[in-house]
């Protein structure tokens, strides 16, 4: 928590500053009220020589101190509010920021719900506790601390009575915490369960019903949920105390000091010190109230406590990782064009884990297209992923245009080189917008259709209404799988990059689309080197060098053709997707 | 009890959420009623106390210049302690009746909006994200459960405090009572007017906050496109906006939620002011003691004090009533036709397949054409086509998750509109290409919805289709649970769904592309998993990779909604059909 309160800037420090002399002023008027209560009661006391004009001084006074109270407050919620929500505003900033500079690996290790819930709920927990800490945490110890200072001199018997009230309160609070707080980490606990589920339940829909499971689910959610609305009962019970309680603890605080204090009165003799020790009694007593408040807002504080600290947590641990990527500076390359290199590279996710690539050593030159192939899990895209620089590797290098891709600045490196991933991912705007998107916003129109027309996306781009204008709903849902692909695959291309990587790209379109796009991309673009992940042989049939990948070796090279009559593993690939006769009839 | 109210909803679509509310909650009626009571008695303690305490002020005013009267303030000071000792009991009472009322209302929300997923068309799941019904679920219960038990116990008590106030102080005095109402009332008013005109600040809050939301949301899921297309400062800078624009609103509304108390403070002050004023013309008049005014000091904080918790009650309802809204709107939506009438079944019927003229589309558009086929008992029918054909919308229909416009559909000559969607579910087993594990062991996974499968019969299916071997290298076996921690390859998970088809056993078949998202040796070991799945049943295959399909006994072939072209994989090779060249291009020199 404190961690990220270091985060606050110079303005939010010194509005801090100041919300501390505000408190300071508004406590001081909120303790000059009592007193002008019991100089208002001392003169309506003399009842029988009151005169209007007499209660006209205590009156205007204490009108004055609620009114130089209740703007200090004002402004202390003013500033508060102002620190509380740019202090949040900073973090939401900063997490956001820090998010944009992880590469895959940070990305993976939190998972994106879960960096969503950290940029929002989380931080609005924090917020919340700020903006209270900001009144209260700085209010009531004041507040507490100048009562008993006005007060401690008066009579050591309402003194003790008032301690042992405030450590009533004490271990009242600390039981109360003690009691619920595991149970508010199971409800966490539940909550994440139910939704879970729930996803779940979405998710598999279809399967759902296919199984007629309907009840099977039900009972399921039912489970979770009575566990969840037991805990909450019980969890209930204990908060519900709090205020009852707190407040029997008042009445009878103010109770014994009015008791107490009439056997003082009475074991007086002098009229004069019983009618001092009487006002003493009626201010003590609100004094005392103020003491009682001022914990009692405090305990409102600490119940936001344990969850915003869970939140500080999560939020610290983002803003804590180190980042694996470190950007280079190289802004231009010089050697060579269109090239890429793997020297001896091998790659491992953890540190300690088997590697998922093993010695991989492979070069394209301008203008080739290299195909890699395997199976499921054998390390194909993690090729591409190098190559981008999602990941960086651990053993030998990545070079492109014969530069170490370390050495490049990223946004040098991603000019150079376009990826394409397996699933589209489309964001909400325009069609124009998708493939302007980034740092490619100097396009004309010719320039998009043109790469819409080499992605086959121009048919059906040019069916709609308001064309490059045609608007994409968030995840793109408004256009199928492979007109989604085909729109991610023209953005690349306008990017008009040296090198192309496609990670299993092709495998949502169909066939003859697959083989229409291939055919533009090697007429039009025969400059630019093409790197595909595939898993269909007859996508890269054509391609002029072959890695087959087995287990993060590669296993085998060459052309289709020389793969075919060579290749064990590359002929048992080919011979499941088609069958002998095909394979012979070329 | 959950059922009878969501019938009963049809008929109030038009109240407010609030009124919605209160008419779901009716049945606990009678625990609010209790706690009322409850919150009352106690409130009426808290009142007499200050009247009770200021008879000891009286009672030591009029012994200061002679003697105190102690065993007469003993006397009070003991009845004081029972009154507060009970006071506690009572408000203690209240609130834990009030909790576990409020605690089984949500559950009641909870059970309902649950099981309503369930219940819902799919079509409805066309047109809303998973993540806007998961947050209804989640969120918006939770908003609906904080509030309603905080709210209502503050309502609640907060109320009977300021009525039974009123009623103390006009016993006790009119004149005084008037003033310190007339004080309160007016402070109380000129306060909501100001929170009211600021109500725009808390919407614009909660729209910037919904902004920022989704802007995360594509963010952070469209990541590894951002970095590859350099669009990280700018994505940078779209937040910063839209961050800032939260920001404004943000301190706004929390400013002015946090001035409603000082105003009200300031209120009850001036009030105490006012008392004192006209009570001590009412003193110097002889008309009233000086204990009443002492009495009346207290009572202006106690009837200003709930004065300013009930506004601010208000303010948290607000987000409440947002979501109630949110949920009831979600239970209101129209459920799946009531089929309870239909009793037809496929008992003893030849398994044949026939649609018939079908026109189906999910909005206006239709997808499927005038579409009519029928397939024999035993026979293997594939699907192929372009993306977007209509091909998993036949499926669709065909299982009866959507009914068709036109046309119709039977099943041994039984249509299926004339038996209940769960009597068709039954006839299938359904493998499709989003493979779908749930937390749970592998057993549960496999079995699903079928109550005592022995385990034998299990593994007996799982060596049959070759996963029998891999569950048992993890620890547990079948008993392991799959989460997160678990890590399945594409095909695995396949074959474990593919299991789940068979311990169900249905007479007939669907493979929706089931092979799609493996690679082509996993498909192998699933082809021939699924070709045991064939054996004697109808069955309907979509498939990408031609080369899965070439042994169906039918092939349709699908585009824009109509069949183009049907029949085996040799006549249509042989006719040089649209089939054919979609085939060739498998392999065809560039």
């Amino acid at each position: 928590m404190f961690k990220l309160l270091k985060r606050m800037h110079k303005r939010e420090f010194a509005l801090s500053l100041l919300i501390i002399v505000f408190v300071i002023i508004q406590v001081f008027f909120d303790l000059q009220i009592p007193q002008a209560m019991s100089d208002l009661t001392a003169v309506l006391q003399q009842s029988n020589n009151t005169t209007l004009s007499a209660i006209k001084t205590p009156s205007i006074l204490m009108i004055v101190y609620t009114l130089g109270s209740c703007i200090a407050s004002v402004v202390v919620g003013y500033l508060s509010a102002v620190v509380s929500a740019s202090l949040s505003a900073g973090i939401r900033g900063d997490l956001f920021s820090k998010v944009q500079h992880f590469s895959l690996k940070e990305l993976n290790k939190f998972s994106t719900a879960s960096l969503i819930t950290r940029t929002t709920n989380d931080i609005t927990q924090i917020q919340n506790l700020v903006a209270m800490s900001l009144q209260v945490m700085i209010k009531a110890p004041v507040m507490a601390i100048w009562s008993i200072s006005k007060i401690a001199h008066k009579n050591s018997t309402w003194t003790f009575s008032t301690s042992i009230a405030v450590i009533i309160l004490i271990i009242l609070i600390v039981s109360v915490l003690a009691l619920t707080s595991p149970r508010f980490r199971i409800i966490q606990s539940l909550t994440d369960k139910l939704n879970n589920i729930v996803r779940e339940n979405l998710t598999g829909l279809r399967v759902v019903r296919a199984y007629n499971a309907e009840e099977y689910q039900t009972e399921k959610f039912n489970e979770i949920i009575n566990n969840l609305t037991n805990t909450h009962i019980f969890v209930g019970r204990i908060m519900s105390l709090l205020q009852p309680s707190t407040n029997f603890i008042l009445n009878i605080l103010t109770l014994s000091v009015y008791w107490i204090g009439t056997f003082l009165i009475s074991k007086n003799g002098n009229v004069e010190i019983r009618i001092n020790i009487f006002s003493d009694m009626v201010v003590f007593s609100s004094y005392a109230v103020q003491i009682i408040a001022a914990f009692m807002m405090l305990t409102f504080t600490l119940i936001l406590l344990p969850r915003a600290r869970v939140s500080a947590l999560r939020v610290n641990e983002v803003l804590d990782t180190e980042l694996s990527i470190v950007d280079g500076n190289l802004d231009s390359s010089v050697n060579e064009s269109g090239t890429v290199e793997f020297k001896n590279v091998t790659f491992r996710y953890q540190d300690s884990a088997e590697p998922v690539l093993k010695n991989i050593n492979f070069k394209a030159n301008k203008g080739d297209t290299v195909a890699i192939i395997g199976s499921t899990g054998s390390g194909k895209s993690t090729i591409i992923n190098l190559i981008s620089r999602l990941y960086d590797v651990q053993q030998g290098e990545v070079l492109v245009n014969g530069l170490n891709v370390k050495d490049y600045s990223l946004e040098n490196l991603n000019n150079k080189v376009s990826y394409i991933s397996q699933k589209p991912i489309l964001f909400s705007g325009t069609i124009k917008s998708n493939i302007e998107f980034g740092n490619n916003d100097n396009l004309t129109d010719d320039d998009i259709y043109n790469a819409l027309e080499i992605a086959q996306a121009i048919d059906f781009v040019k069916e709609t209404e308001d064309k490059l204008d045609t608007k994409i709903a968030e995840g793109g849902t408004n256009f199928s799988g492979g007109q989604k692909q085909r729109i991610s695959i023209a953005r690349a291309i306008a990017r008009k990059p040296e090198i192309m990587l496609f990670d299993d790209s092709f495998s949502a379109l169909d066939y003859k689309t697959d083989k229409k796009l291939r055919k533009e991309l090697d007429n039009r673009l025969s400059d630019t080197t093409r790197i595909i992940v595939a898993q269909r042989v007859s996508t890269i049939i054509d391609a002029d060098l072959i890695l087959v990948i087995n287990e993060g070796e590669i296993v085998g090279r060459g052309t289709h053709k020389e793969l075919l009559k060579s290749n064990s593993v590359y002929r048992e690939i080919a011979y499941s997707q088609l069958s002998k006769e095909e394979l012979e009839n070329e | 009890m959950s059922n009878v109210k969501t019938s009963k909803m049809d008929n109030n679509t038009k109240k407010s959420p609030a009124s919605k509310l209160i008419n779901y909650s009716k049945n606990y009626l009678p625990y609010f009623v209790i706690a009322f009571i409850f919150a009352f008695l106690g409130s009426l303690l808290t009142i007499i106390g200050p009247n009770k305490l200021s008879e000891i002020t009286d009672i030591i005013t009029s012994g200061l210049n002679s003697s105190i009267d102690t065993d007469a303030v003993v006397k009070i000071a003991i009845s004081l302690v029972i009154l507060y000792t009970f006071g506690f009991i009572f408000t203690y009472t209240q609130g834990i009746i009030l909790n576990y009322t409020a605690q089984r209302v949500v559950s009641n929300l909870r059970r309902d909006v649950t099981k309503k997923i369930n219940k819902l068309p799919l079509r409805y799941f066309d047109s809303h994200n998973h993540g806007d019904t998961l947050s209804r679920v989640t969120n918006d219960i939770d908003t609906i459960g904080q509030s309603l038990s905080q709210s209502t116990s503050v309502f609640i008590a907060a109320s009977t405090l300021v009525i039974a106030t009123i009623i103390m102080m006009f016993i006790s005095n009119w004149i005084l009572a008037l003033t310190s109402i007339i004080c309160s009332v007016l402070g109380f008013f000129a306060v909501l007017k100001i929170m009211g005109n600021s109500q725009i600040y808390f919407i614009q809050q909660q729209r910037a906050i919904a902004k920022i939301n989704d802007f995360i949301e594509e963010t952070y899921s469209g990541e590894i496109i951002i970095k590859t297309n350099n669009a990280n400062k700018k994505s940078i800078e779209e937040f910063h906006e839209l961050n800032m624009e939260y920001y404004n609103n943000n301190w706004k509304s929390q400013f002015l939620a946090s001035i409603m108390q000082p105003l009200m403070l300031f209120v009850g002050n001036f009030g105490y002011v006012a008392v004192c004023i006209v009570g001590s013309i009412l003193v110097i008049q002889h008309s009233i003691s000086f204990g009443i005014v002492v009495a009346f000091m207290i009572y202006i904080r106690l009837f200003t004090q709930p004065l300013s918790q009930i506004s601010q009650a208000f303010a948290t309802l607000q987000p409440a009533m947002a979501a109630s809204d949110r949920i009831f709107e979600f239970l209101e939506e129209k459920e799946l036709s009531d089929e309870s009438n239909k009793t037809n079944n496929f008992e003893n019927i030849k398994y044949d397949v026939e649609f018939s003229h079908i026109s189906f589309g999910y909005n206006e558009e239709l997808i499927i054409k005038d579409f009519s086929v029928s397939a024999k008992e035993g026979q293997k029918i594939a699907i192929v086509g372009p993306t977007g054909a209509g091909k998993s919308t036949l499926v669709n229909l065909l299982m009866k998750f959507y009914e068709v416009n036109l046309g119709e559909i039977k099943i041994g000559d039984i249509p299926i509109s004339s038996v209940t969607r769960e009597e068709v579910h039954k006839q299938f087993c359904m493998v499709l290409q989003d493979t779908w594990l749930f937390e749970g062991t592998i057993y549960e996974n496999i079995v699903y919805n079928k109550e005592n499968v022995p385990l034998d019969h299990v593994i007996e299916i799982c060596k049959k289709i070759g996963i029998h071997h891999f569950i048992m290298t993890l620890e547990d076996g079948y008993n392991a649970i799959l989460d997160d921690s678990v890590s399945l390859s594409a095909g695995q998970k396949q074959l474990i769904t593919i299991a789940r088809a068979l311990i169900k056993d249905s007479p007939m078949l669907i493979l929706d592309e089931a092979t799609s998202s493996v690679d082509t040796r996993t498909e192998e070991l699933i082809q021939n998993a699924m070709d045991t799945l064939m054996v004697n049943r109808t069955s309907f295959v979509i498939a990408h990779r031609l080369s899965t399909i070439k042994n169906s006994d039918l092939i349709l072939v699908l585009k824009d909604g109509n069949i183009i072209e049907s029949g085996t994989h040799d006549e249509l090779i042989a006719q040089k059909s649209f089939y054919a060249d979609l085939y060739n291009s498998q392999f065809e020199e560039l």
